[in-house]
């Protein structure tokens, strides 16, 4: 019987190799795509340069506050900050060649100053942002925050500014209907010891409050990886998630391939000879899943050696979920074989199939980001054990022991998609 | 050879095939006719093994045959309706895998390979792709495909439609010479030309059920009109319903119909009734200038056993 079971194999890898949209789609395909979301998402160790946010200052004000927090949004890295008028600012964030505006208005620096120490009217700020980039225009909001805390505070507590308004407050607390004698006598003692601070002598003004109030801490980040001095490396999840996507369709033409035998004749022929069901559809899914492996191992190489990805966990626990997933996915294929009723009907509904499978697995973006009770849906499909297993042992560098639940649980979906397809498989349908 | 006893399959309510049984010895070619629809390609597909009859058995040299693996099914070559074949792989590729399946390998496989290609005639188009094929190459590697095990008995389903006239010819030939090899062919096919040629026998089929098995000329017999004469008339003054009536009641004659200047007339025998037609038309003024004797064909046997058009089945 090994014969028949060679040349079943051997047919099937020429044919998938023989045509170069199959090629070009399993090998080429996943690698560029890869590639792309790879260096989008975090590229090696997240240092892939990010694209700032565009934002436009109107400065209605021109005072030394103002000036100075144009200044200090344009130093920040995640921003790109250009000086526009109001009526352009607006066009621009509509158009969406901006993605925030920010109004400063006449005499912003000397009313912000004002209500710093007293209950004064604050002055407004107005924001113009584009709707659909709402985190931006949340991520600017805070900067704008800090950055005007800082210069206000810095000025009120050391600029010239800050000294003209403290002696205005000074002179305008007994007028301030709105304070008890109590608070205005507190008042008084703080303004007037901020005076002195402001008329300290310049060789001390370089310390304390001089650079204004700020963020009372720092921030230690560390990216928890497969061990210490392992950077991240976007590349892996990207490169498993699209090597799952294309290996998907892959197995759909698997499918699709046989449903194209049945109607141009070719599965009676085979049928005609003396072999049995299980060698006929079997070689197809030993087929199909070498040019699986095949795909994930050309993927994974290209990735090392390009992006520098690794195997940073388990190679034996890499090659059980490589193998696993390949068996499910020769099983997918016999599936949609079995199910199809012609290859036009059921190229549409596979493919639809696939890429909801690929999306809930996680392969286009990891799966922890969606909603508890979809995280809990996605434990259903087969493509969340896959790419959890692969994350888990490139990226991750878990063991063995992670690898485990992701290979049973391919097992037992290729032992499902498998058992539906010997059921359902129509032998006879074609002879009617 | 084979023999096919009280054969029955239905899908659903729908009779396919309702308790077909024939018999072919060794080395005899039968032609399966048939309208479509009428039962020819299940009742194929059953003696192939490719389905599973609802009651009734296929004997192959006395052997029932068994299940999918059943080494039986090494005698029997299935040419099917489709031009079954891989576009993408060259004449020789092809050959080569269908003959693995039948366990050929090595040089063996590559002398039957080398042998159909011969006997099909595309030998020098060995390496080339299916794809690059006329529609009657692909016809002619088709049958090749079903010859590299040395079958005994030949399942043909259909195996020249579509191909112009001279691929036919050539797959006729091919077919004879598997005939003089000592080959059983079963052909299923609509045109009696074919039939003609090839077949031993023919077992016309309707609904599902036999409805004739004889040889050709045995077939004939069985109709009220075995022969057409066409007959030019030089003259077709005179010619009108009357002399039509005459000409009805001459010794012979089965049917007399007129079609401008073209008389033609039905007879059973033909040696034995011409001449007498010919001599009561000199005789009674009609001079003609060129008569042919046409044979019926499948549409007018068909129509004869069923009372229906072949083409309205």
């Amino acid at each position: 019987m090994i014969i028949p079971l060679r040349a079943l194999i051997q047919k099937d890898l020429r044919l998938f190799f023989a045509d170069r949209r199959s090629v070009i789609m399993s090998f080429i395909a996943p690698i560029v795509i890869a590639s792309f979301f790879g260096y989008i998402f975090g590229g090696l160790g997240g240092k892939t340069e990010t694209s700032r946010i565009p934002v436009l200052m109107v400065d209605q004000d021109s005072s030394a506050i103002s000036r100075a927090i144009f200044a200090d949004l344009q130093a920040r890295d995640s921003l790109n900050v250009k000086a526009a008028a109001v009526d352009e600012a607006r066009a621009a964030v509509r158009k969406g060649t901006a993605t925030v505006a920010i109004v400063l208005p006449k005499d912003f620096g000397t009313d912000a100053g004002r209500a710093f120490f007293t209950p004064t009217q604050k002055p407004q700020i107005d924001v113009f942002y584009d709707p659909s980039h709402a985190a931006e225009q949340s991520m600017v909001q805070g900067i704008l925050t800090g950055s005007v805390m800082q210069v206000v505070s810095r000025e009120m507590f050391n600029g010239a500014t800050g000294n003209a308004l403290v002696k205005e407050s000074l002179a305008g607390i007994d007028g301030s209907a709105g304070l008890a004698p109590a608070d205005k006598k507190r008042l008084r003692d703080l303004l007037q010891s901020v005076e002195q601070w402001n008329e300290r002598s310049p060789a001390t003004q370089a310390t304390g409050l001089s650079a204004g109030v700020t963020v009372p801490y720092e921030v230690r980040q560390e990216a928890v990886t497969a061990r210490a001095g392992v950077q991240y490396n976007g590349y892996a999840h990207s490169f498993g998630g699209m090597s799952v996507q294309f290996i998907l369709f892959m197995g759909v033409d698997v499918g699709i391939g046989m449903l194209l035998m049945r109607q141009r004749g070719l599965w009676k022929r085979l049928r005609a000879a003396p072999l049995s069901r299980g060698m006929l559809l079997g070689s197809r899914a030993i087929s199909a899943a070498m040019i699986s492996m095949l795909i994930l191992v050309v993927a994974f190489a290209f990735a090392r050696a390009v992006f520098g990805v690794r195997i940073e966990g388990s190679m034996a626990g890499f090659l059980g979920v490589c193998v696993a997933f390949s068996l499910m996915t020769a099983a997918f294929g016999l599936l949609i074989a079995a199910l199809g009723k012609t290859p036009d009907a059921a190229r549409g509904m596979s493919i639809f199939v696939t890429l909801i499978m690929v999306m809930l697995g996680g392969a286009w973006v990891p799966a922890f980001i969606f909603p508890p009770w979809l995280q809990t849906v996605t434990l259903f499909v087969p493509t969340r054990w896959a790419m959890d297993g692969l994350d888990a042992m490139t990226w991750r560098g878990l063991g063995f022991s992670a690898a485990i639940g992701p290979i049973g649980a391919l097992l037992l979906s290729t032992a499902v998609f498998g058992l539906l397809a010997v059921a359902k498989f129509r032998w006879e349908a074609e002879d009617r | 050879m084979l023999e096919v006893k009280d054969l029955r399959k239905s899908y659903g309510t729908t009779v396919a095939v309702d308790g077909i049984s024939l018999r072919i010895r060794k080395g005899e070619t039968i032609g399966l006719l048939g309208p479509n629809g009428a039962g020819k390609t299940t009742t194929v597909s059953m003696i192939a093994g490719l389905l599973r009859p609802d009651s009734g058995e296929v004997l192959i040299e006395g052997r029932a045959l068994g299940a999918d693996t059943d080494p039986i099914k090494r005698k029997i070559g299935l040419v099917p309706q489709d031009i079954a074949l891989f576009d993408e792989l060259s004449a020789r590729d092809n050959l080569a895998f269908f003959g693995a399946l039948y366990q050929l390998e090595g040089a063996k496989l590559e002398r039957a390979s080398a042998e159909a290609l011969e006997l099909v005639g595309l030998t020098e188009r060995a390496k080339d792709k299916v794809k690059t094929f006329s529609g009657g190459m692909k016809r002619r590697l088709n049958l090749a495909a079903a010859l590299l095990h040395d079958p005994d008995l030949l399942l043909l389903d259909e195996p020249t439609v579509g191909v112009d006239p001279q691929s036919r010819n050539a797959i006729f030939d091919n077919l004879e010479t598997l005939k003089k090899r000592g080959k059983t062919l079963l052909y299923t096919t609509h045109y009696m030309e074919e039939a003609e040629r090839l077949c031993d026998r023919l077992v016309v089929i309707d609904h599902g059920k036999v409805i004739a098995d004889d040889t050709l000329h045995g077939l004939c017999r069985l109709l009220p009109v075995t022969n057409l004469l066409s007959i030019e008339l030089q003259n077709t003054s005179g010619v009108g319903p009357l002399m039509l009536e005459k000409l009805r009641i001459v010794d012979g004659v089965r049917s007399a119909e007129l079609t401008e200047s073209i008389l033609k007339v039905g007879v059973h025998d033909l040696s034995a009734d011409a001449p007498g037609i010919l001599q009561w038309l000199v005789s009674n003024g009609h001079t003609y200038s060129h008569v042919v004797s046409e044979r019926p064909d499948l549409e007018t046997v068909f129509l004869s056993l069923t009372g229906r058009s072949l083409r309205d089945s």
